[in-house]
């Protein structure tokens, strides 16, 4: 009797139903007066798993978390501060820097929300960062940027800061759902030695703790991120490659076609979560 | 006098291979979702099995399960907790777990520690890269026993 009791127990912990404790009766409010929505109800993508999406900072301790609310705390606005630098400076053959074409980076205002997207051609999706290369490369006449150079993350966490508030929205229909398909697949695939996929820890097992480690929903509207771990900023495709890399899985290359997939389809899950401009994460 | 030593070295060391690692992965004699018989044929090392489970290198049980008894820190919770499991399961039961936990719970999270594959994308541990051909299983056969063998003295 016992010990069936113990099977149904186990049963019932393995069954892989939700189970979410983010910290709960706080507010993420930056500089003491822009409150950023990090609760939300589950957008279409997600609302047959879970009733609320939350961001990571909501899973992260009390000192990581207060880094977030001050900018002048938060490590990561330094690099958007070096980034601001950048944008005013021209660089490449046609004597031109992003200021040159988009003025303020205030217009950029809405970008990151609706990360990643169709480009102009409608024939690929890309991520800021190809569009940050796109320009580089087309416009400028310049080089393109490493998708881990600190050059692309300190201007991907500038151009974030513009969205800071703004919902996540991106589009999913159109030429864009084929992307979002391969990408839930991906989501859904049980990868490496260790054979776990995105879900098995982030939808079935949010909330609880692989060792030191408080698994979150893994939301991307914090993202780039300032993470403590790597004392710098780090970009969506870097750590989808670490977690990649921790189930002892041949990972992708950021920037490939498998990550920006994966991208889309993540930041669906979290639509209606506010973009943080730079989140702090452990 | 090179060549003669080559081959018989070459003997010896298959043989010594075959005489500890028992079954191979895939030649493990399921009893539905138990394995009765000891990988190794003679009893696992309780005290190595407990070193097994808390080691990060190797099985790091306590990643996802609590174990009282061990003083390894941050033991995780993605599991249930340990505590009990050999009054809860036979050593039959816990070896089968141990092996592959995918024959007692369908699509359990939990890793399967003495298989091959096959593996979708499997890396060379914890690099990212790919795999340098196959993947030895996560445990070894000794590993295993020593593992089941602390399991069973986990008693309320």
């Amino acid at each position: 009797m016992k010990r069936r009791m113990g099977l149904v127990a186990i049963a019932a912990l393995l069954a892989g139903s939700a189970f979410a404790d983010p910290v709960e009766g706080v507010d993420l409010v930056i500089n003491g007066d822009e409150t950023l929505v990090i609760r939300a109800p589950a957008p279409p993508a997600v609302s047959d798993i879970f009733d609320e999406v939350y961001s990571g900072w909501l899973y992260r301790d009390e000192a990581t978390r207060a880094m977030e609310e001050d900018d002048f705390d938060n490590p990561g606005m330094v690099f958007v501060d070096q980034a601001l630098d950048t944008w005013a400076a021209e660089d490449g053959s046609e004597g031109k820097s992003c200021a040159s074409c988009h003025q303020g980076i205030e217009s950029m205002a809405g970008v990151r929300a609706g990360m990643p997207k169709m480009n102009a051609a409608g024939d690929d999706l890309w991520s800021l960062e190809n569009f940050i290369n796109n320009c580089r490369t087309n416009r400028m006449g310049a080089e393109a940027w490493g998708w881990n150079s600190p050059e692309m993350l300190n201007m991907t966490a500038a151009i974030s800061l513009q969205s800071r508030g703004l919902p996540v929205a991106v589009e999913t229909d159109g030429p864009a759902h084929d992307w979002w398909e391969k990408g839930k697949e991906i989501y859904y695939t049980r990868y490496g030695q260790l054979e776990l996929s995105c879900a098995n820890c982030h939808e079935q097992n949010n909330g609880r703790y692989i060792r030191s480690d408080h698994l979150s929903q893994g939301q991307l509207s914090g993202f780039p991120v300032y993470r403590l771990k790597n004392a710098g900023l780090v970009s969506i495709h870097n750590r989808f490659k670490g977690c990649i890399r921790d189930t002892r899985a041949e990972t992708y290359k950021e920037g490939s076609p498998e990550f920006r997939a994966l991208e889309l389809y993540v930041a669906s899950r979290g639509a209606g979560l506010d973009v943080e401009g730079v989140g702090v994460r452990h | 006098m090179m060549q003669r030593i080559w081959p018989a070295a070459a003997v010896l060391i298959s043989f010594g291979c075959a005489a500890a690692a028992g079954p191979a992965p895939d030649d493990v004699a399921w009893d539905g979702s138990a394995v009765d018989a000891s990988l190794t044929g003679t009893p696992g090392d309780p005290e190595n099995g407990a070193a097994v489970m808390s080691s990060r290198a190797d099985g790091n049980c306590v990643a996802c399960h609590v174990v009282s008894s061990l003083s390894a820190d941050f033991q995780g919770n993605v599991g249930p907790s340990l505590d009990g499991v050999g009054d809860r399961w036979s050593e039959a039961e816990l070896r089968g777990i141990v092996i592959d936990a995918k024959h007692t719970f369908d699509g359990t999270v939990m890793p399967s520690f003495y298989k091959t594959g096959p593996y979708i994308r499997p890396g060379d541990a914890f690099t990212g890269k790919a795999a340098d051909g196959p993947l030895p299983p996560l445990l070894n056969a000794s590993q295993v026993e020593d593992v089941v063998a602390y399991l069973v003295t986990l008693k309320e």
